[in-house]
């Protein structure tokens, strides 16, 4: 796993799933009545087909980054605020 | 008057205001006098708790009357609610879990809270908090506007002060139980919300399209009724000057969703960073359910509802469509189901954001600025009655100014709202920002946004200031240079506003590091933003 303690960031390549959802806003892309489906023209049942999208590319990158390392024990500098918090 | 429905309504409603008191005593910690246990519920819910409480914190009873009502009156573009909340979830997941992180271990109750510990800065704090407070106002003021839909479609439709006695006395209830039982009573209660708001909408969904002859038939008579308009942007499409203005409308939404105090505190009160990530899965649930609902504006076509007068201010609600369009076609019992689910729906996020404005007014500016040494007890009681103020402020908002007041409000808590999230969103990841920086951008874009705001109007329903959030590019000026010449294409202007905010906060940053200003002590640390609830760097819950 990827990750950059310097910053404190971490980063896993499967993140970049949660970008697709996004391509729902190019409103040309489904801004037409057919095909209709159950009568509902292709603009809504279109945009319907997202939420089961969205779901799974967040469910994925979920799955797929569950098992990255996470932080346990103190790191070796402590802010003067953490120290504070051991007096009260 | 309609007694079945009323029956039914109260009977609900009395139901969860048992709940709503009992809930104190529900995964009790030791003590209520901190605000991790009033204010967050002790920082230990878990997925399914969350689900429902961050479910229906969200999706409001406003939501489920105003989504429906702008269908009615102007077809797609109200549909936009469905791609806000779909792309939401995927914009939110990584920085919520890190907000989630650093907040556990600093013991952060608000947004405000993280910002001046990353920043070391209570007046970058203050200005959030207050931001957020003035947000959230209007935003309670509004439930109180889908309550009083659901109270008038009953039959409760007096005329003047009098006519707002029923909202009076639910707001009052509700205002108590909050007040003895914290975060927990919103929690307990958006069970039977959301259950009872599944229920109806899954029904009327299935029943009331093929009374009205099936989907085809009502896209139809909504176009018809579209085609007959003067107006050239409503339709059963978006139009071609529309599209960026919906898909500008969903973005910033989305990105100002969890900026919002009341979206954090579901966040915050839930036990881990798991619990967080498998809502994400999960809460779309309730955006399928919003698309659905939405689509409810064009059954009421088909249907001919017609909005009722409200007595009290004498004009046509046409957020009163839902609740007519299930009195007329359901059975009254479950009509009063129905109208309970929304009222319920109206209690639960009105609880959590006065609950969220609370903490806001105690651990920024109380505890910052009128008593620096309140012990935690202290503060839940500041809390406890700031929730108090809070509730009564908005139902002033609607009893004594116009609802329309609220409804603009809420119109510019949104763009407000998001010129917070350079100082809470973009610091989770980086101090690069400068905190003056911070500051010259937040006054920037707040000071842009409420000006567009200001100058948009629509002849068509005689207002000139405040009449919506779309600008046409056109009307763009930099200096009286119009860089999109007369374009009619619309936008939002939160996103105009938000860019602006960034601009400036880039160029002051730049200055900042140019001059080597001091830029504040972070009392972070990276590691801090990546650990979860068995780490034992975590803050004990209520340590005083």
């Amino acid at each position: 796993m990827p990750s950059d303690h310097k910053t404190g960031l971490r980063w896993s390549n499967w993140n970049l799933l949660l970008i697709l959802p996004l391509f729902m806003l190019i409103t040309p892309w489904f801004n037409m009545d057919e095909p209709r489906i159950f009568g509902l023209p292709f603009f809504y049942w279109y945009q319907f087909l997202f939420v089961p999208l969205g779901v799974v590319c967040v469910g994925l990158v979920y799955v797929k980054t569950k098992d990255e390392p996470v932080v346990t024990g103190k790191p070796d500098k402590l802010g003067v605020d953490d120290l504070d918090e051991g007096a009260n | 008057m309609q007694w079945t429905e009323l029956i039914v309504f109260s009977a609900l409603f009395l139901l969860v205001t048992v709940m709503g008191f009992l809930a104190a005593r529900w995964q009790k910690g030791d003590t209520l006098d901190h605000l991790d246990e009033w204010g967050l519920g002790g920082r230990k819910f878990g997925s399914w708790i969350t689900w429902f409480l961050v479910g229906g914190d969200l999706y409001t009873a406003y939501t489920f009357v105003a989504v429906p009502a702008l269908m009615f009156g102007a077809g797609a573009t109200g549909f936009f609610a469905l791609p806000y909340t779909v792309i939401l979830y995927p914009l939110v997941f990584l920085p919520l879990v890190r907000m989630w992180s650093v907040s556990r271990v600093h013991g952060y109750v608000t947004p405000a809270d993280f910002v001046k510990g990353r920043y070391g800065s209570h007046w970058l704090a203050l200005i959030i908090a207050i931001t957020g407070i003035v947000a959230t106002m209007p935003y309670i003021a509004l439930q109180l506007v889908g309550l009083e839909a659901v109270l008038r479609s009953m039959g409760l439709n007096g005329s003047g002060i009098l006519g707002h006695l029923p909202l009076f006395i639910a707001f009052l209830i509700l205002a108590l139980y909050t007040y003895q039982s914290g975060l927990r009573a919103p929690a307990l209660i958006a069970f039977v919300k959301d259950i009872l708001i599944y229920l109806v909408i899954l029904v009327a969904i299935i029943y009331l399209p093929a009374k009205f002859g099936g989907w085809g038939e009502i896209f139809n008579d909504a176009q018809a009724k579209f085609d007959a308009t003067p107006s050239k942007t409503d339709g059963v499409l978006l139009t071609g000057t529309n599209q960026l203005q919906y898909a500008t409308l969903a973005l910033g939404s989305a990105l100002a969703l969890f900026l919002y105090p009341h979206s954090l505190t579901g966040i915050l009160a839930s036990r881990g960073r798991n619990v967080i990530k498998r809502n994400m899965v999960a809460l779309p649930a309730y955006s399928l359910l919003l698309g659905l609902l939405a689509l409810l504006g064009f059954v009421a076509i088909s249907a001919g509802t017609k909005p009722i007068v409200n007595q009290a201010t004498g004009r046509p609600d046409t957020n009163t469509i839902v609740p007519e369009l299930f009195g007329a076609n359901f059975p009254s019992w479950f009509a009063g189901i129905a109208f309970a689910a929304i009222g319920i729906g109206a209690l639960v996020p009105a609880a959590i954001m006065s609950i969220a404005a609370a903490n806001l007014w105690t651990r920024n500016v109380y505890k910052e600025y009128v008593k620096k040494n309140a012990t935690p007890a202290e503060e839940a009681k500041q809390a406890k009655l700031a929730s108090l103020v809070v509730k009564f402020g908005a139902v002033a908002f609607i009893v004594f100014i116009d609802p329309q007041f609220s409804i603009d409000l809420q119109l510019m808590g949104g763009v407000m709202i998001l010129q917070t999230l350079p100082a809470v969103a973009i610091a989770l990841y980086t101090r690069w920002f400068h905190v003056y920086a911070l500051v010259a951008g937040w006054i920037a874009g707040m000071g842009y946004g409420m000006w567009l705001l200001y100058n948009i109007g629509n002849p068509a329903i005689g207002k000139a200031h405040f009449a919506g959030s779309a600008l046409p590019l056109g009307k763009i000026s930099i200096f009286g240079w119009h860089p999109f010449g007369e374009s009619t294409t619309q936008i939002y202007v939160g996103i105009l506003a938000l860019f602006v905010n960034l601009l400036v906060a880039v160029i002051v940053t730049l200055i900042a590091k140019k001059a080597k200003w001091f830029n504040g002590t972070d009392q972070t640390d990276p590691s801090d933003y990546h650990v979860d609830e068995d780490n034992p760097r975590v803050k004990p819950i209520a340590a005083h």
